[in-house]
């Protein structure tokens, strides 16, 4: 343990030392040096830090570090719920994709809340009373240990590294942008910031930097909405008819676009072409939500199946809520920042710093120097607190599910998988700031959607079934699981996102962008198959205890419970 | 799991409790229930958006710009936050009791 504070203690040394470079670089350059952004991110880090070494002396056993010692408020959590989900990407995705392309935005929000309602009727509880720290737990509750585990720790790692990259590389970039700082260098502060947060204050301080990155999110979203909507008079037929004149004489691309081909920014658009398009789409949105392992994991803080509930419904409200606003923000961009030359690169066509900064532009154009550095700061900050949260449930695959579990047999020292944990937090974050650095000029859109498909097509269907079907057995689940994520990754590698796009073929081999509808069918027909197929003594038995998990499923009686604290 | 014939046991008389069988039929029922509601809400919405996303422009009223899809789009934000409202309310009174019940029966 020694060896590893005095590691973190250097980086962080060195993780400052190119944050004051950079500033005296961008001065020199005579840059514009955001003073207000970066001392309020340098306090966001100071107060998480301070969480951090707080939580690390309250974290002595296995259930203080993977589930907060289970000890988290159904409000708490539900904020850390919204505060995981909530990316920088949706932030600032949602709201340019509704200031480029109109209502589109607003399908997409749509999709991704969805899941919610879904995941607390068929899910929440029966993750809580079944599983203790990973939802491996559940799966392998009456099915063979060693298999399953693999394979769910195996979901659950291509899931993160795919979405911790896309992370990585978007924080770069966009601490480029808002900070002057070097892409390198960006990633290095988050990735090593990140695994201080994971590898010394477990889940306690993980959630804590979730729930306060939530609540600075919505406050500032709330007041950019407020701030478009004050400018006319909170009178939504006026803010609607500005944002379409405002777009008539724009000179983005995507609003010429629109109107030459004099399309409509209230109606859905060229977003989604075709109905196999949509579907797969809504699939994937809705069961991927299911099935990321960071979020599953959140179900183990909290003290029993009420507290579990209540997360998911505060996390709706917030979620919820939270993509309103960024459709007002969208349409308050095209109202005050499309007109205005300050923000728009009239040669490219396209907003200045990249067509992602539609609500950054819109702090500035709102509120002016100062909350454009909070709402900098706040973005800086919810992309920490989105990988600490992927960072700490890929560790918890590698020490819960494949350590403790599939090698040691269940039997082992509680120290010694806290320690390799924090060990494969470090690890996990180190790849994910050579693999974010390695892919600074690729286009790593895809990758969001790759990890939503396969959470959808391993993780979601091993889950379902395996708390619902009495029929599922080991054999069922390796197969099915094992052909979901081989058929998803197939199917997005051929697909144009990758096939034309990053590998630079003239046509996709697989014709549509979501895989989901086909490997998530694919997933869940064969688990059925070859469960019904498997006719061996093993199935017997795993069918047989299938009553018995019920009983727990239901009740909750026997489930790793009590608060500890 | 479930070696020790303590809990064999105890398994068995929960599974007999006619309290236990009201429990899962009421709760399963009322949770497909509200599943299916979603999923009825949220493909009838992404079919319209598939095969006519024509009528989602339509104006709410003579004059204005504001198409029926925006009121739509946030009606279906606003009911995922009331299912699950609706749900836990439910699930955290009458469920937890009938639970609470069962556990003190079958200690």
């Amino acid at each position: 343990m020694k060896q590893l504070t005095a590691l973190a203690s250097a980086l962080l040394a060195g993780s400052w030392t190119p944050l004051l470079w950079a500033a005296e670089a961008a001065k020199a350059e005579g840059g514009k040096l955001n003073m207000t952004a970066i001392i309020m991110f340098f306090t966001f880090v100071a107060v998480t830090l301070g969480i951090t070494y707080w939580a690390a002396s309250r974290t002595k056993s296995t259930k203080d570090f993977y589930a907060a010692g289970g000890g988290i408020t159904g409000f708490q959590n539900g904020l850390a719920i919204a505060g995981d989900y909530m990316s920088a990407a949706s932030f600032l995705g949602i709201s340019s994709m509704v200031f480029a392309k109109g209502y589109d935005g607003l399908i997409y929000s749509i999709g991704w809340l969805v899941g919610w309602p879904i995941i607390l009727f068929l899910m929440a509880e029966q993750l809580r009373n079944l599983g203790r720290y990973t939802f491996a737990d559940i799966v392998s509750f009456r099915l063979s240990r060693v298999p399953i585990r693999t394979l769910s720790a195996l979901g659950t790692l291509i899931t993160v590294i795919f979405y911790l990259i896309a992370q990585m590389v978007g924080a770069g970039q966009l601490i480029r942008t808002l900070f002057g700082l070097p892409y390198e260098s960006a990633v290095v502060i988050v990735g090593v910031l990140m695994i201080l947060y994971v590898a010394f204050g477990g889940m306690l301080a993980t959630t804590w930097v979730q729930i306060i990155k939530a609540v600075l999110l919505l406050t500032g979203a709330s007041f950019i909405a407020l701030g478009a909507l004050n400018h006319v008079g909170f009178n939504f037929e006026l803010f609607f008819r500005t944002a379409m004149e405002s777009m008539k004489t724009s000179s983005l691309a995507d609003h010429k676009a629109i109107i030459a081909g004099n399309k409509d920014i209230f109606a859905p658009g060229g977003l989604i072409s075709d109905p196999v398009s949509a579907i797969s789409l809504g699939m994937a949105l809705m069961f991927g939500t299911a099935g990321l392992p960071h979020i599953l994991m959140r179900f183990f803080t909290v003290s029993n199946a009420k507290e579990a509930r209540k997360s998911v419904f505060y996390a709706t409200g917030f979620i919820g809520y939270f993509y309103i606003l960024t459709f007002i923000i969208g349409f308050g961009a095209v109202v005050l920042v499309a007109p205005n030359a300050q923000y728009v690169d009239a040669v490219k066509g396209t907003l200045m710093g990249g067509n992602n900064m539609a609500a950054i532009h819109m702090a500035h154009a709102t509120g002016g120097d100062l909350f454009l550095g909070f709402i900098s700061a706040v973005a800086f900050a919810t992309i920490l607190a989105v990988v600490s949260g992927l960072t700490l449930a890929g560790a918890s695959a590698v020490s819960h599910d494949i350590y403790a579990n599939a090698i040691c047999g269940g039997n082992v020292d509680e120290r010694k998988e806290i320690r390799i944990s924090k060990y494969s937090a470090l690890v996990i974050g180190v790849i994910a700031i050579f693999l974010g650095i390695q892919f600074e000029k690729q286009n790593v859109a895809f990758l969001v959607g790759l990890a939503f498909a396969i959470a959808a097509s391993i993780n979601f269907p091993l889950l379902i079934l395996s708390i619902y079907w009495k029929g599922l057995t080991t054999r069922g689940a390796l197969v099915g699981g094992f052909l979901g994520l081989v058929a998803t990754i197939t199917m997005v590698v051929l697909s144009k996102t990758v096939w034309v796009d990053v590998l630079g073929n003239k046509a996709p081999l697989f014709p549509y962008k979501d895989p989901a509808l086909f490997s998530m069918t694919l997933a869940f027909f064969s688990c059925w198959l070859f469960s019904k197929l498997d006719g061996s003594d093993q199935a017997k038995a795993e069918r047989n205890l299938f009553d018995a998990q019920a009983v727990r499923c239901e009740t909750g009686i026997g489930a790793s419970g009590a608060t500890s604290h | 799991m479930n070696n020790d014939p303590q809990d064999a046991k105890l398994i068995e008389r929960i599974q007999k409790n006619p309290k236990y069988t009201e429990l899962v039929t009421k709760r399963s029922s009322f949770a497909w229930k509200l599943s299916i509601t979603v999923l009825i809400i949220y493909y009838s919405f992404i079919l319209v958006v598939a095969f006519a996303p024509k009528f989602l422009g339509t104006k709410i009223m003579e004059g204005s710009v504001i198409s029926i899809g925006i009121p739509i789009g946030a009606g279906i934000i606003l009911s995922a936050f009331l299912l699950t409202g609706i749900y836990v309310r439910r699930a955290n009174s009458e469920f937890d009791d009938l639970t609470q019940q069962i556990k003190e029966e079958t200690k």
